[in-house]
């Protein structure tokens, strides 16, 4: 497929990566031609300089015969912009447009036509909505949702006195007592998709497709379950604060804010009904003490500088706050930054660009393609989503019988709305839902691909 | 460094080597040439189970494929083609010196057409089509067409852009459309339409033999000059020779310029400034070496035929010689061998410092002027309506830099074999460009052979720096390249 992409970013780099990865014909727009240049050293695309919302340059780009165009640029104007210049050329473009300023958002909903738009993205809403589930189930570093709601993929962290430590794969089940699947663990950075002699080590990070009825019975037969989150405290008040703030507020969770910007402070006092607005530095340690951080159940890192948000995060650790939530920008450096007690790590940009790369594989759908894709563990493996369909091979076959490719695991199938953790004795039928992980060196985009 | 990816290459190069030396051993079965044919039997052999050791050591190739990958890999692999190349000459006795028939290939796949034969014609015909098809391979460039048919996985995606860039002549390398590998692909389909043109034109002449019009065909598509008869291109009719001045002036225009007229945009191609100052010197040229050198033949349109020919053979350092220019006045001689220097568009089979770098460097000299008279006032450099990057003028100037102190060096080198300095300047610009004849000693009817073994390393140097636009040559002696860390 023909993808525009306008906007070198962060999001635009990932997503060149990510698209150009999975063979789509990609042309980069940007104005900064160095940007472009590393662009192009990194990825097999093309890129073309100029602004992405001038006619000529976008015709250059081809976007006569593109099928989709992707606005990351900076600014929601721009990406807006190019997007209605790319649809007035060509009726049949496909576009997407990040808009990140809350103001507008309920008015793209209503006037989706007149603004050319397929999709909008927004990454700090969509964060929000992220980091309000981790608040939910406590625990977990991250989840997933597949099979429409049904399934869900969660990370765990195994800490030195969980009951896991030393208990190898074929034993896990006297342990959780509930239906659960290991599909890869992250060791030291690397991925492991594990067997039955696998044993789990302190500080593993490993991930669990499970049917939402579970979810809680394990975490409880882990002893990980903790009390309900009651009282947050988020550090920095951006936009990603100002939508969290307004969903927690609706599950009745008290939340406080601090933000160093006194005009923004009073944005949010305005807009944000029953949370406290506090004005000061986070970065200010005698502050965090005075606001009583150690009281609360979950600190939530989200200023507009990683440094500074682990700061606070390993601050928070030390003083004793269970929950820890830590928002990253750069997310190639999570890996290393396991060794690090920071909680969950949710970032934003890598949120969007997995959501573009499901709208790319859904327009792409031909017959048995993926419905969606996650990717777990730093993005060294994903788990990606199947509709059986007439043209699956091996269909009825018991798993054990067949031959998978090394580093495939198929971990869920949903048939007819009950959700099965499958077994050796478990196979797929014609219109289930197929769930398979798999490390990075494979590429499945067929659920026919799994085969030997 | 990532050895074991450049391995993978370059057994790929290798596997692709020995496939382009099936057809000379057809050639010389059907002629009953035994002992060449054996030799290139066994060289192919040879060539391939080498490529199937290197790949089965290098098959597990890590990621990781920068620029200095790129260069050492595209300046290596030259290197060891070219020395794979000549040893069914070398073996098969009808080149007699090792060094003679690697400076023969070096300069076939260089496509500078300088050679060392005195009777070309007591080749076998196996070994001429050998010697004329490594022009057409090294035109377009063998790791362009590695790019253009073999598979990339995943894993390995994105390491291809540094050798297009390494292997592609020009400032500016750029790709057509998205993916490097249909990019590849677009620029060999349009060579080969080009080339198959070029035979079917020769062939238009009844008294064109289709062995001399395929191996004239190759050498003209890669701009090279190996010709399979003794006196050239003056063997033939002149309306041969019309054919090859069309179509070396075709092969010398950037192939982006072509994919833009297949694409129906007129106006990219129309406007080219490179286009039009390619096409204007071309005819300037033509036209002042007509009016010098009128006298010499019998009828004006010859005078104009020959001039057109080797305005259009040196420009795009192709080589070929209708006639003996070295006999022509000093006057044409000296636009001949200014023509030397300029050289083909970028992005053409062609070499030389290319009429995109002169008109870039005429740019940015035009500008420096100005900003000694005005200090203050601020200019960009333009091509095409689009600013070019500073970094590219940078470069260019340095480019030329490095050209000219190549040049000075080798002739300081090659002077010691005692020849006149007219002889051995021409000798390594004619090397360094890709032309092949230069004048005097080296003259269109006269060949290399006279220089020292010592003399022919140099000058086989001259030829890879100049194909691959020096820098990939150089770094293969840069100790900073072959460090563990930089």
């Amino acid at each position: 497929m023909k993808i525009l992409i306008a906007g070198g970013g962060k999001v635009g780099d990932t997503l060149a990566r990510q698209l150009s990865a999975e063979g789509h014909d990609l042309t980069l727009i940007d104005c900064n031609a160095s940007v472009l240049e590393s662009i192009m050293d990194k990825y097999d695309v093309m890129a073309i300089q100029g602004n992405c919302a001038v006619k000529d340059v976008l015709i250059e780009a081809g976007v006569e015969d593109a099928e989709l165009l992707i606005a990351v640029t900076a600014t929601d104007e721009l990406n807006l912009l190019c997007c209605m210049t790319a649809h007035g050329i060509n009726k049949n473009l496909h576009t997407i447009a990040r808009i990140r300023n809350p103001e507008y958002r309920k008015q793209f909903y209503d006037m989706r036509d007149t603004f050319a738009l397929s999709m909008t993205v927004n990454p700090e809403s969509q964060a929000a909505e992220e980091i309000d589930r981790l608040i939910q189930y406590p625990g977990f570093l991250k989840l997933d949702t597949f099979a429409k709601g049904r399934v869900e993929i969660v990370e765990l962290k195994i800490t030195s006195d969980s009951k896991l430590v030393g208990t190898k794969l074929n034993n896990m089940y006297s342990t959780v007592k509930s239906k659960i699947l290991v599909c890869t663990v992250l060791r030291d950075g690397k991925v492991i998709m594990p067997d039955g002699s696998f044993e789990f080590r302190a500080d593993d990070r490993i991930f669990v497709t499970a049917s939402k009825n579970n979810l809680s019975g394990l975490l409880e037969n882990l002893g990980i379950i903790s009390r309900k989150v009651k009282r947050v405290l988020i550090c920095g008040g951006g936009k990603l604060s100002y939508y969290l703030a307004g969903k927690l507020e609706k599950s009745g969770i008290s939340v406080k804010i601090i933000e160093k910007n006194p005009v923004r402070c009073e944005e949010l006092a305005q807009a944000l009904e029953s949370s406290t607005i506090v004005l000061g530095d986070v970065s200010n340690r005698t502050l965090l003490e005075s606001e009583g951080i150690s009281n609360y159940d979950a600190v939530i890192s989200l200023t507009g500088m990683d440094e500074i948000n682990i700061m606070t995060s390993l601050y928070a650790h030390i003083s004793g706050v269970r929950h820890v939530i830590t928002k990253m920008s750069r997310v190639d450096n999570s890996s290393f930054l396991d060794s690090l007690p920071i909680g969950s790590v949710v970032s934003p940009k890598e949120l969007c660009c997995n959501n573009i790369v499901r709208y790319v594989r859904a327009m792409d759908n031909q017959t048995g393609a993926a419905i969606a894709v996650h990717f777990i563990a730093d993005g060294m493996a994903e788990a990606v989503e199947f509709i059986a369909d007439e043209s699956v091979k091996n269909c009825g076959v018991p798993l054990k019988d067949l031959k998978l490719k090394p580093n495939i695991l198929v971990s869920c199938i949903t048939r007819g709305g009950k959700t099965e953790i499958p077994d050796g004795n478990s196979s797929f039928e014609v219109g289930d839902t197929v769930v398979v992980v798999t490390n990075s060196n494979n590429t499945v985009y067929k659920l026919n691909d799994i085969f030997e | 460094m990532n050895y074991r990816m450049m391995g993978r290459i370059i057994s790929e190069i290798l596997a692709f080597e020995a496939a382009f030396m099936i057809p000379p051993i057809f050639i010389c079965m059907h002629e009953g040439a035994h002992r060449t044919m054996f030799w290139f039997l066994i060289t192919t052999l040879a060539t391939l189970a080498v490529a199937a050791v290197l790949f089965f050591f290098c098959r597990n190739a890590k990621k990781g494929f920068y620029a200095r990958e790129g260069l050492v890999c595209v300046g290596l692999s030259w290197l060891i083609m070219s020395l794979v190349g000549c040893l069914p000459f070398y073996f098969s006795g009808e080149i007699p010196k090792f060094i003679d028939a690697f400076f023969e290939t070096a300069s076939g796949f260089t496509t500078t057409g300088s050679s060392i034969l005195s009777d070309i014609e007591a080749l076998s015909k196996g070994a001429l089509y050998w010697r004329s098809f490594t022009h057409w391979v090294g035109g377009m460039g063998v790791l362009v067409f590695l790019l253009a048919v073999a598979p990339r996985e995943k894993k390995n995606g994105g390491f291809t852009m540094h050798l297009l860039r390494a292997e592609s002549p020009g400032p500016i390398v750029g790709k057509l459309v998205p993916r490097i590998k249909q990019s590849a692909m677009i620029l060999y389909i349009l060579y080969v339409v080009l080339t198959v043109l070029n035979i079917i034109f020769l062939k238009l002449d009844p008294k064109m033999p289709l062995f001399d019009a395929v191996c004239t065909a190759f050498g003209t598509a890669g701009t090279g000059g190996f010709s399979v008869r003794n006196i050239g291109l003056a063997y033939y009719s002149p309306y041969v020779q019309n054919v090859c001045t069309v179509f070396m002036f075709l092969f010398g225009v950037n192939f982006s310029c072509y994919y833009f007229l297949l694409m129906r945009n007129f106006k990219g191609f129309f406007k080219n400034t490179e286009l039009r100052v390619y096409f204007g010197w071309a005819v300037t040229c033509t036209l002042m070496v007509f009016i010098n050198i009128r006298g010499l033949y019998d009828t004006w349109s010859e005078a104009l035929r020959h001039a057109a020919f080797q305005v259009s053979s040196i420009m795009t350092t192709t080589g070929f010689a209708s006639t003996d220019f070295d006999k022509w006045p000093s006057f044409s001689k000296i636009i001949l061998l200014l023509l030397m220097f300029v050289g083909a568009c970028a992005g053409s089979t062609g070499g030389g410092i290319k009429v995109q770098r002169v008109v870039l460097l005429i740019k940015d000299l035009r500008r420096n002027i100005h900003q000694i008279l005005h200090p203050n006032e601020v200019r960009i450099v333009q091509m095409d309506g689009q600013r070019v990057n500073e970094r590219i003028l940078k470069n260019t100037g340095m480019y030329l830099i490095a050209y000219v102190l190549i040049i000075l060096i080798s002739t300081f080198l090659v002077s010691v074999d005692g020849f006149t300095v007219t002889t051995n300047i021409s000798a390594v610009s004619a090397c360094m460009n890709n032309i092949g004849p230069g004048f005097e000693q080296v003259g269109p009817t006269l060949n290399f052979s006279g220089y020292s073994a010592f003399s022919k390393l140099v000058l086989i140097g001259d030829m890879l720096a100049g194909r691959l636009e020096i820098f990939p040559i150089l770094v293969l002696f840069s100790r900073s390249t072959w460090k563990k860390s930089l």
